[in-house]
């Protein structure tokens, strides 16, 4: 990710135009997109959350509602898409710590699959932090 | 040169990435499958509201949800500059996709800082 708005220093360059759907031609060009385009699922469902909490702020009836409209086939189909795409993150990002976290320890460096492991366990404590935040102890 | 403000939204992508990749599927699982389809027994709707309005986890999920909007706010811009070619318009896409994040974490803030 450069910085395309920087052009200061930077001399004229002669580009080939690139189609705009260029990422399509190749599976880890699509691989590449699809990933990125994981974020959209993530603002939704940040999105959701708001909502979510606005509708318990207005009463039993309007949460009541909320409840019925996430139980209605369409919204279970398009919620399982984005389930599918939220996992598609957590998988895609955790696999990329070991890339972006270079630890050492002692003079040597931690193995890759340590710092995977690492991250795959604080995947379940934060399941398990979360399931005990909406459910646990009531 | 201009000091660039690169390194303080990559931070708030990095970290946002970090906290959807660990907690929104759970999340997503509770809040549109297991509460609703009754999977799982949810508190009342009494004790839902007083579980979830406590001050500190308002706050904690003000900063969640805020961190969430800016990893999609950075990514998204990057993916219409690659995806889309659309590299003309620069300050246009980081407007809209960094105006867009504030403008829904201000509605977050109202909305939990009015809860219930």
């Amino acid at each position: 990710m450069t910085n395309p708005g920087y052009k200061r220093f930077r001399p004229r360059w002669h580009r080939e135009r690139m189609p705009i759907f260029w990422w399509l031609g190749q599976f880890s060009y699509i691989k590449f997109i699809s990933r990125e385009l994981t974020s959209l699922a993530v603002a939704y469902t940040a999105v959701f959350l708001v909502v979510q909490f606005w509708a318990l702020s207005q009463g039993r009836e309007v949460y009541g509602r909320l409840l019925e409209f996430l139980r209605s086939p369409g919204a279970l189909v398009f919620h399982v898409l984005v389930f599918a795409v939220l996992l598609f993150h957590t998988v895609t990002w955790l696999n990329l710590a070991p890339k972006a976290l270079v630890l050492h320890l002692g003079g040597r460096r931690i193995p890759d699959r340590a710092v995977l492991a690492a991250h795959y366990l604080a995947w379940v404590a934060a399941c398990a932090a979360v399931a005990w935040v909406l459910l646990g102890g009531s | 040169m201009r000091r660039s403000n690169e390194p303080f939204f990559w931070a708030l992508f990095s970290g946002g990435g970090m906290l959807a990749a660990l907690c929104l599927p759970a999340v997503a699982l509770l809040m549109w499958f297991a509460v609703p389809l009754g999977w799982v027994e949810a508190p009342a709707y009494e004790a839902l509201v007083a579980r979830l309005g406590h001050p500190l986890l308002r706050l904690v999920l003000f900063v969640f949800i805020t961190l969430c909007l800016f990893h999609w706010g950075h990514r998204f811009r990057f993916t219409l500059y690659d995806g889309l070619q659309l590299k003309h318009l620069f300050g246009l896409i980081a407007t809209i996709c960094y105006g867009g994040a504030a403008a829904l974490s201000l509605v977050a803030a109202y909305v939990l800082w009015t809860f219930p």
